[in-house]
C-alpha cells in the first residue's frame, strides 16, 4: 500500500499517457512532467517567501506576517496567504523601462534568468521514478545549465544602464565564478566515488543500511566536508546572506535587478529562488540521500516527502543563516572562496581517493579524519591571520 | 578555530527562534489593531471640551472668551458667541459658544489653548485613531463631537484632572464664599437698615409723642 503511494505519481503519470496515441507519448510525457515541476516548487516559493519573513521574525523576537489567510474569510492560517496580495502586487505593478536601457536585452534577462534554472530540474530525482530526464551524465548538465545564469545576470546589469546595477552585476560575476569551483570540485568527490554522473545512480548508491543507517555520502568524512563546502558555496551561488553581495540593497538598492519591477522583478525573484531549491535539490541528491530515508524503519514514508521535507530543512537552515550572519565585504568573500574553500576541497578530492583505495575499517576513518581536521585547522589559521577580531581602533578620528 | 563564532551565533538565534514559541514575554511587539499599548501620563494628540454633569450643551465649561481662537498658532479654532447668556458652573449667567470647531488637519498639537484657558475647559485628548474617509469634513470636529464629560478626562489623565477639579473646586468656593458674604451683607445691611428703621421707628414716636404728651406739670 505505502509501496503505491510512493510511486502514485509515476503511475498516474503512466495512466494519463496510456490515452494520447503512440506517437505523442513522449512529447505529452514531458508536458505533463514541465507542468508538474512548474506547479509545485512555484508553490514551495510561494510558500518559502511567507515562512522566510516569519522565521526572520521569530528570530528578531517579532511575529512576522500573521494576518492574511483565505481571501474573504476569517480564517488567517498564521498568514500563509500573504504570498497571495504579494503576488496580485507584483503582478500588478507598472513595468518600468528606463529610457537609456537595452531594451531588448532588458527584456530577455529575466526570461534568461528563469529558462536554465527550470531545466536544471530536469535530471534532479524527486522520488523513486521521479527523475524527469534520467540522463547518464546529469550532474554535468546540472552544472552546464547552471552556469547560463551568470550570463543573465550581466544582461541584466548591463543592460539597465545603472551604475548600480552594473556594480551588483560584476559582483555577481566575480562571486558566482568563484564559488562555482569548490561547487563542482566539492561534487567531484561524489563522483569518484560512485563512479557515475547519473543523479540517479547516485541515489541508489546511498540506498542501502548498515544497522538502520543509511549510507548516506554525509556520513563519511569525505562527505561531510564535501556537502559543507557545497553548502557554502551553493549559498553563494544563490546569492544568500552572508555572500548576498550582488543585491546587497544597503549598498547598491537591489544589485543587478535595481531597474526592473512588476511582472519582471517578480521573475529575477522566482529565479532565484527556484535557483536556490534546485541546489538544495542538488546538494540533497549527492549528499543527503536524495529520496532515501535516512534509518531503514522510516523507509515506508514517500521518497517524495523525504525529498521535499529534507529541501525544506535545508531552506530553514538558509534563512536561520540569513538571519544571523552579516553580509561579507568583498575581499573577504574571495579570500574565504580562494584561500580557504579551494584548498580545502582539493584536499577533500585527495581524501575522497584514499577512502575508495583504503580497506573499509576504521583505519580509513582515522586517517581521513586526521587529514581532514589538520587541513582544517591549519587553513582556518591561514585565514583568520592578520585579522583583529576585537574592538576597531580608529586612528585618524576621536 | 575557524567557525566558532558562528556556531556561537547561530545558537543564539535559534534561541530566540524557540523562544519567542515558548514565552509570550520575548515578543517585542504588540498586535495592534486588537491589543494596545498603555499611553503614557502626557499623551496628548488633539483638544476636547469639558462639560460637568450629563448634559453636554448645558454643561460644558467654555463661555466663548476666545482666547484659544486667537492664540491657536496654526488657527484651527473656529468659534461664534452666542447672544444669550446661560448660568455656568457657578450659576452665573454667562455667554456660551454657538459654534466650536476644531480643523485636526491643521491642529499642531501644541497644546496652547489648553494653557491659556482661564476655564479649564480645553484639554487635551489621547484619541489617535482618527482616519477617516472624508478629509476635509471628516477631520472639522463639531462642538458635539468635542465634547466630553469630566469624568473621561478624570479617567484619563487622572493627575491633571484632580488638578483642574481643585481649581474648579476653588473657584465655586470663592465665588459661594462671596455670595455668601454678599448674602451675609445683605443680610446685615437689611438687619441694619431694619434696625435703623427700627430705631427711626422708635425715634419718631418719642419726638412725635414729646409734643403730645402733656406736661405733668400743666394741671
Amino acid at each position: 500500500m505505502f509501496d503505491k503511494l510512493d510511486q502514485i505519481f509515476v503511475t498516474a503519470l503512466h495512466w494519463l499517457v496510456s490515452y494520447v496515441p503512440e506517437m505523442l507519448r513522449p512529447v505529452v510525457s514531458a508536458m505533463i512532467c514541465i507542468a508538474f515541476v512548474m506547479s509545485v516548487f512555484p508553490g514551495v516559493f510561494a510558500l518559502t517567501t511567507v515562512l522566510e519573513r516569519k522565521i526572520l521574525g521569530r528570530i528578531q523576537n517579532r511575529y512576522g506576517p500573521n494576518r492574511v489567510g483565505i481571501p474573504f474569510t476569517k480564517i488567517r492560517l498564521c498568514g500563509f496567504g500573504q504570498f497571495i496580495p504579494d503576488g496580485i502586487k507584483s503582478l500588478t505593478k507598472e513595468d518600468i523601462v528606463p529610457r537609456a536601457a537595452d531594451k531588448v536585452v532588458h527584456f530577455l534577462a529575466p526570461v534568461v534568468m528563469l529558462i536554465p534554472v527550470l531545466l536544471a530540474y530536469a535530471v534532479l530525482p524527486f522520488g523513486k521514478n521521479m527523475t524527469i530526464t534520467d540522463y547518464d551524465s546529469g550532474l554535468l548538465f546540472f552544472f552546464a545549465v547552471g552556469g547560463a545564469v551568470e550570463v543573465s545576470v550581466f544582461m541584466a546589469g548591463w543592460s539597465s544602464r545603472n551604475k548600480y546595477s552594473l556594480l551588483g552585476a560584476m559582483r555577481a560575476i566575480a562571486q558566482m565564478v568563484s564559488y562555482e569551483i569548490p561547487l563542482i570540485l566539492s561534487a567531484v568527490t561524489v563522483v569518484m566515488v560512485v563512479g557515475s554522473l547519473n543523479l540517479s545512480e547516485i541515489v541508489r548508491h546511498q540506498n542501502h543500511y548498515t544497522f538502520g543507517v543509511a549510507h548516506w555520502h554525509v556520513f563519511t568524512p569525505w562527505g561531510l566536508v564535501g556537502f559543507v563546502l557545497f553548502f557554502i558555496a551553493s549559498l553563494a551561488e544563490s546569492n544568500r546572506t552572508p555572500f548576498d553581495l550582488p543585491e546587497a540593497e544597503s549598498e547598491i538598492i537591489a544589485g543587478y535587478f535595481t531597474e526592473y519591477s512588476g511582472f519582471k522583478f517578480a521573475l529575477f525573484f522566482l529565479g532565484e529562488y527556484l535557483g536556490m531549491f534546485a541546489i538544495i535539490g542538488l546538494g540533497i541528491t549527492l549528499f543527503l540521500g536524495g529520496w532515501t530515508s535516512p534509518v531503514s524503519f522510516l523507509t515506508w514514508i514517500p521518497s517524495y516527502v523525504w525529498f521535499l521535507s529534507k529541501l525544506m530543512a535545508i531552506v530553514f537552515v538558509f534563512i536561520w543563516i540569513r538571519g544571523t550572519l552579516p553580509r561579507l565585504r568583498m575581499d573577504q568573500l574571495m579570500n574565504f572562496a580562494w584561500k580557504f574553500m579551494l584548498p580545502l576541497a582539493l584536499i577533500n578530492i585527495l581524501v575522497a581517493g584514499i577512502w575508495h583505495y583504503m580497506a573499509a575499517d576504521w583505519q580509513r576513518w582515522l586517517v581521513c579524519s586526521a587529514i581532514i581536521f589538520g587541513a582544517y585547522a591549519i587553513l582556518g589559521r591561514g585565514l583568520m591571520q592578520n585579522q583583529n577580531f576585537g574592538k576597531r581602533i580608529y586612528r585618524y578620528a576621536e | 578555530m575557524l567557525g566558532e563564532q558562528i556556531i556561537k551565533g547561530m545558537a543564539v538565534t535559534a534561541r530566540n527562534f524557540f523562544g519567542s514559541y515558548v514565552s509570550k514575554d520575548r515578543l517585542t511587539t504588540v498586535q495592534y489593531p486588537e491589543e494596545h499599548l498603555a499611553q503614557k501620563e502626557n499623551t496628548r494628540q488633539f483638544p476636547f471640551l469639558v462639560y460637568d454633569g450629563d448634559d453636554w450643551e448645558k454643561g460644558l465649561r467654555c463661555v466663548a472668551c476666545q482666547i484659544c481662537e486667537k492664540e491657536c498658532p496654526p488657527k484651527c479654532i473656529y468659534i461664534v458667541k452666542s447672544k444669550d447668556k446661560k448660568p455656568d458652573y457657578k450659576g452665573q449667567p454667562q455667554i456660551y459658544p454657538l459654534t466650536f470647531d476644531i480643523d485636526i488637519s491643521v491642529c499642531m498639537s501644541c497644546q496652547i489653548c489648553v494653557e491659556v484657558c482661564p476655564f479649564e475647559s480645553i484639554k487635551m485628548d489621547t484619541k489617535f485613531e482618527l482616519s477617516t474617509a472624508d478629509r476635509f469634513g471628516g477631520l472639522l470636529l463639531t462642538k458635539d463631537k468635542l465634547a466630553k464629560p469630566n469624568s473621561y478626562y478624570q479617567e484619563m489623565h487622572p493627575h491633571d484632572a484632580a488638578e483642574s477639579d481643585a481649581v474648579i473646586a476653588a473657584e465655586k468656593a470663592k465665588a459661594e464664599a462671596k455670595a455668601k458674604a454678599a448674602a451675609e451683607a445683605k443680610v446685615k445691611a437689611e438687619a441694619e437698615a431694619k434696625a435703623k428703621a427700627a430705631a427711626a421707628a422708635a425715634a419718631v414716636p418719642i419726638a412725635a409723642q414729646a409734643p403730645t404728651t402733656p406736661p405733668p406739670t400743666a394741671k
